[in-house]
């Protein structure tokens, strides 16, 4: 039910409104959406509107209302702990961490849903949360595959709604996902919920606003898409004295346009963004805004090699251009280039898979092998104290 | 009278309601919609023929047509009185706090507290004797508040002049209890508490004269004090897109900035951003009084998962505590993060409404609300003489990030300075991201005038050579323009940019900004002579590494002359030359 007026309820009906009589009846259940919650749904894998898509029974224990009230800013803590998931790109340069809610902004073809996929496998956290929307069939199948195979499935809860399947269940994907992460968070898991793709969400909401015949916005998107949207990302939490919730969630743009309503609004509700270009991901417009809570923990020289060698790595885009251009190169831009192109080799593939420390050390043996130290910009108490030798370089 | 101020639910949708109604109601009146023991606070926005419209600042499941709603006859109001510092409040002012003590994690729905807690006691001083004349925002004593002295005025809705009947003597009181009667012109009598209330939608207008705001608002920040100043009481706004660092600038801000008090509005902006400082204010230090910054600070939390039309009052909530220190004779800074989610709370409420809409879907009455609420900023003259100010501060998030938004442009058409934080910027890593080529301000700044100019100067010949030099290339520049294009990037990278994050360089005072700007300005000024371009890269890389790690180290120490001369002997090396 979405509207009440007078003596007439406007009703949105789950599985589509094919086929319904002028005199079908209605019967009221008197309770908003419910989902079940305990520890069987590990492993399982459910439908948008929480019907079992496995083989397996159906769960109705601990019913829960889906899209509760909003936590107490009073109850939260500054989020405090890195999610380690291998990838230098995110470990190093953006680190994601406990409680942080990051888009992935990807172009249509890129693969974002095997990057999920490894983040599911590798990220050291308690359960892991899938919410699937508009997936394709063949996605849904390789998500459900990898996971089996590499045993994550056991910590796993699938929430998936395929393009076929009817357009009111996919708005129900994210509530039905955080609502389970949430409890799960209650019971202090460290939850990491990944949803794909939030465009389709989006789009869902679009069509059934148009058809209630709302005044649309902004390309035909209703005017509360911002909240709507944060309303569900800002279900990432770090509860005191309980666990948390972390989101990753895909927003496919339109014509890699991030003006595009759907991905501007997710970044302005989102701490950070992932750019996935060219399959891998982009060092530049790719931010976690929460790093700093952690990355001055880990090692002294992390910050120090993220800054420099982001800014080396665009200094030596600046000299591709030039080059592009048919201008002459100096010897600071054959400095560059070679610079750019280990540092796309040896830490940007996103089939690199090193811990955080590894991948400091390596940054620090890629610069000695480019540059002289003062060329850098780094501090000189860095340098010297981290710099490596000629004879081990 | 209850029963004769209740109406009945005709029609839900999202959280308007329609109310049928059998006696008058006022527009934007508060009132509560009760479904079993549920009430939830709604404000009246617009009534037709026996129907009003009533937006509910909660979630509505569960109302069902044909439940009471009682009104109240009073508009949205907030509470005034000691004890407000250091609160956090979310945009109706219920204090989150206690909220959790009593509900736990989550924020219950039609759970309200009284924002001022009314057991505190307070050290009460009168500063008026019987038979004194006072009227409206007159001091009638004055509490300890942390650092401050906080005034109890006369209430500020009181009109004419009144004799004071009775006022009681020093001591400890609570906010509720009775400190004076005055007696108005027609012998009617007013019993007086420590606390009042007050419309937030009506601006506090109890003082003599409006100044201009002309005294500068030192904030530590290099590129805003130095190029883009704000002045005490004026108005300046932050337009940027995502992840251009708008909040982070915020941040620093109100932990820097030069003024009593800083209230921070998060109106539907993310909630960890609030929970930084919720948990770190406490912890730090104000550098001018060496109390917890928590003391100067007051935090309205309306984020954004947290009901939308909330949100809408939320900043109001603030602008009207901070007009309520500035009568204390204070200088108060409030920060709004972010004006567009506002703008859009208006923009959902208007669409339900079924109002025609303007452009991009925003109610066509945007601009003028827009320009009420930073007209509320400015320094006034109080009765007793002393000054006090409001500064607003508002972050605007363009859809896009295009300037060319109704949000941002009816908000550039009202304030005093424009730091337009730019996406090129934020991408090569250029903290702050403000765009030096595009901003502006009114404000006179804490350097001398002249020395911008020129520096400005620089900055615009080096942004052209490098346009150039993408066309014509390296070797194409002559080595005339190309040092113009490097001093401009060593103004940049060494002056404008600033690492919030280290101790030392995240805030530079008043006097640090002259004596170093006045160092750069030579430099700039400097005529130099290089064989190559390579050498003169060289040179500027290692001139910015040293003055970088100048910016690094605290004035009074011995390594501060070290480096300056270190950095004199260099720049002495090529000027030698010429």
């Amino acid at each position: 039910m979405i509207r009440l007026e007078g003596e007439r309820v406007y009703l949105q009906v789950f599985a589509g409104s094919r086929g319904i009589t002028t005199d079908a009846q209605v019967r009221f259940l008197g309770h908003p959406m419910e989902v079940p919650f305990s520890d069987a749904l590990l492993g399982r894998i459910f439908t948008g509107s929480g019907q079992p898509r496995d083989r397996g029974p159906t769960i109705e224990e601990n019913m829960t209302a889906i899209g509760g009230p909003s936590v107490n800013p009073a109850k939260r803590i500054i989020p405090r702990n890195m999610v380690r998931t291998g990838l230098p790109m995110i470990d190093v340069f953006n680190t994601l961490v406990e409680s942080q809610k990051l888009p992935i902004f990807s172009v249509a073809g890129e693969p974002y849903n095997p990057l999920l996929a490894r983040i599911a496998l590798q990220a050291e956290v308690d359960i892991i949360i899938l919410g699937g929307m508009g997936l394709k069939h063949d996605d849904y199948l390789y998500f459900r595959d990898t996971l089996e195979k590499q045993g994550a499935l056991a910590r796993s809860v699938l929430f998936v709604h395929t393009a076929a399947d009817p357009t009111v269940e996919c708005l129900m994907v994210p509530d039905i996902a955080l609502a389970v992460a949430e409890q799960f968070a209650l019971q202090s898991k460290r939850v990491l919920v990944l949803l794909t793709d939030m465009t389709n969400f989006s789009d869902a909401m679009k069509e059934i606003a148009i058809t209630m015949e709302q005044i649309p916005s902004n390309r035909g998107y209703p005017g509360d898409l911002y909240s709507q949207l944060a309303a569900r990302y800002e279900k990432a939490v770090d509860f005191d004295t309980a666990g948390s919730i972390t989101i990753l969630a895909v927003t496919t743009m339109p014509g890699d346009d991030v003006t595009h309503p759907v991905p501007d609004n997710t970044g302005y509700i989102t701490e950070g963004q992932f750019y996935l270009r060219n399959g891998r991901i982009e060092p530049f417009g790719s931010l976690s805004r929460l790093k700093q809570l952690v990355n001055d923990k880990t090692r002294a020289d992390h910050r120090t090699i993220m800054n420099s060698m982001i800014q080396l790595y665009a200094s030596y885009r600046e000299t591709l251009e030039k080059q592009a251009m048919g201008f002459r190169m100096s010897a600071w831009d054959q400095k560059l280039l070679k610079y750019g192109a280990r540092f796309e080799r040896e830490m940007m593939d996103l089939s690199v898979n090193i811990p955080l420390e590894k991948a400091l050390d390596l940054g620090w043996h890629i610069l000695a092998d480019c540059f002289e130290p003062t060329e850098t910009g780094i501090p000189g108490k860095m340098t010297d104290q981290y710099w490596p030798k000629k004879s081990e370089g | 009278m209850e029963t004769t101020h209740q109406g009945k639910i005709t029609g839900i949708n999202g959280n308007l309601l329609r109310v049928e109604f059998f006696s008058p109601v006022a527009q934007n009146e508060v009132a509560y919609a009760m479904s079993g023991d549920l009430r939830l606070k709604a404000e009246v926005i617009r009534i037709r023929g026996n129907i009003a419209e009533l937006q509910v600042f909660e979630d509505t499941g569960d109302l069902r047509v044909g439940d009471a709603v009682d009104f109240t006859g009073e508009l949205l109001s907030v509470e005034l009185g000691p004890g407000l510092l250091g609160a956090i409040y979310d945009g109706l002012q219920n204090p989150l706090p206690e909220l959790a003590e009593e509900s736990g994690f989550f924020l219950q729905r039609g759970k309200y507290l009284s924002a001022l807690d009314r057991n505190t006691k307070w050290a009460f001083t009168p500063k008026v004797k019987v038979g004194d004349v006072v009227q409206a925002g007159d001091t009638l004593g004055t509490v300890p508040e942390g650092i401050f002295e906080h005034r109890i005025m006369v209430p500020f809705r009181l009109r004419g002049t009144f004799t004071v009947e009775t006022i009681v003597g020093a001591g400890e009181r609570t906010v509720e209890e009775g400190i004076a009667t005055l007696k108005g012109e027609q012998g009617r009598a007013i019993s007086v508490s420590m606390m009042q209330r007050w419309p937030v939608k009506l601006p506090i207008k109890v003082y003599t004269e409006r100044l201009r705001p002309t005294e500068p608002l030192v904030t530590k920040v290099r590129i805003v004090d130095t190029f883009f100043p704000v002045s005490r009481g004026g108005t300046y706004c932050i337009p940027g897109p995502f992840g251009a660092g708008k909040t982070v600038l915020q941040q620093i801000t109100s932990r820097h900035a030069d003024v009593d008090i800083v209230i921070i509005t998060a109106c539907g902006e993310r909630a960890g951003e609030v929970v930084e400082t919720l948990r770190e204010f406490p912890h730090l230090e104000d550098p001018r009084t060496g109390r917890s910054l928590m003391e100067r600070t007051l935090i309205i939390c309306n984020t954004s998962s947290m009901p939308v039309a909330a949100r809408e009052a939320s900043v109001y909530t603030g602008v009207t505590l901070a007009e309520y220190y500035r009568q204390m004779g204070l200088n108060v800074l409030l920060l709004a993060d972010s004006t567009s989610r506002w703008a859009q709370a208006l923009r959902e409420m208007s669409g339900r409404l079924e109002e025609i809409p303007g452009e991009e879907a925003f109610p066509a009455y945007l601009e003028s609300v827009i320009a009420a609420f930073y007209e509320r900023g400015g320094v006034v003259r109080l009765r007793d003489g002393s000054t006090g100010s409001v500064t607003i501060g508002g972050t605007v998030s363009p859809a896009g990030g295009n300037f060319e938004e109704p949000v941002t442009q009816s908000t550039l058409k009202v304030v005093g300075a424009f730091h337009g934080l730019s996406r090129e910027r934020s991408d090569a890593r250029r903290f702050p991201a403000i765009q030096p080529l595009d901003s502006w301000s009114k404000y006179d700044g804490v350097v001398p005038e002249d020395q911008v100019v020129f520096a400005r100067s620089t900055l615009r010949r080096g942004s052209e050579v490098n346009q150039m030099m993408k066309v014509v290339g390296e070797e194409g520049t002559s080595i005339d323009d190309f040092v113009v294009y490097l001093k401009a990037e060593y103004l940049d990278s060494v002056y404008l940019q600033q690492d919030a994050y280290h101790d030392v360089d995240a805030a530079t005072s008043a006097d640090r900004q002259k004596y170093m700007f006045n160092h750069i300005h030579d430099v700039l000024k400097m005529q130099m002579t290089f064989e190559e371009k390579d050498a003169a890269r060289q040179f500027f890389q290692k001139l910015t590494q040293l003055t970088k790690d100048w910016n690094r180290t605290p004035q009074d120490g011995a390594e501060f002359k070290t480096l300056e001369s270190r950095a004199e002997d260099m720049l002495a090396e090529v000027t030698a030359h010429a």
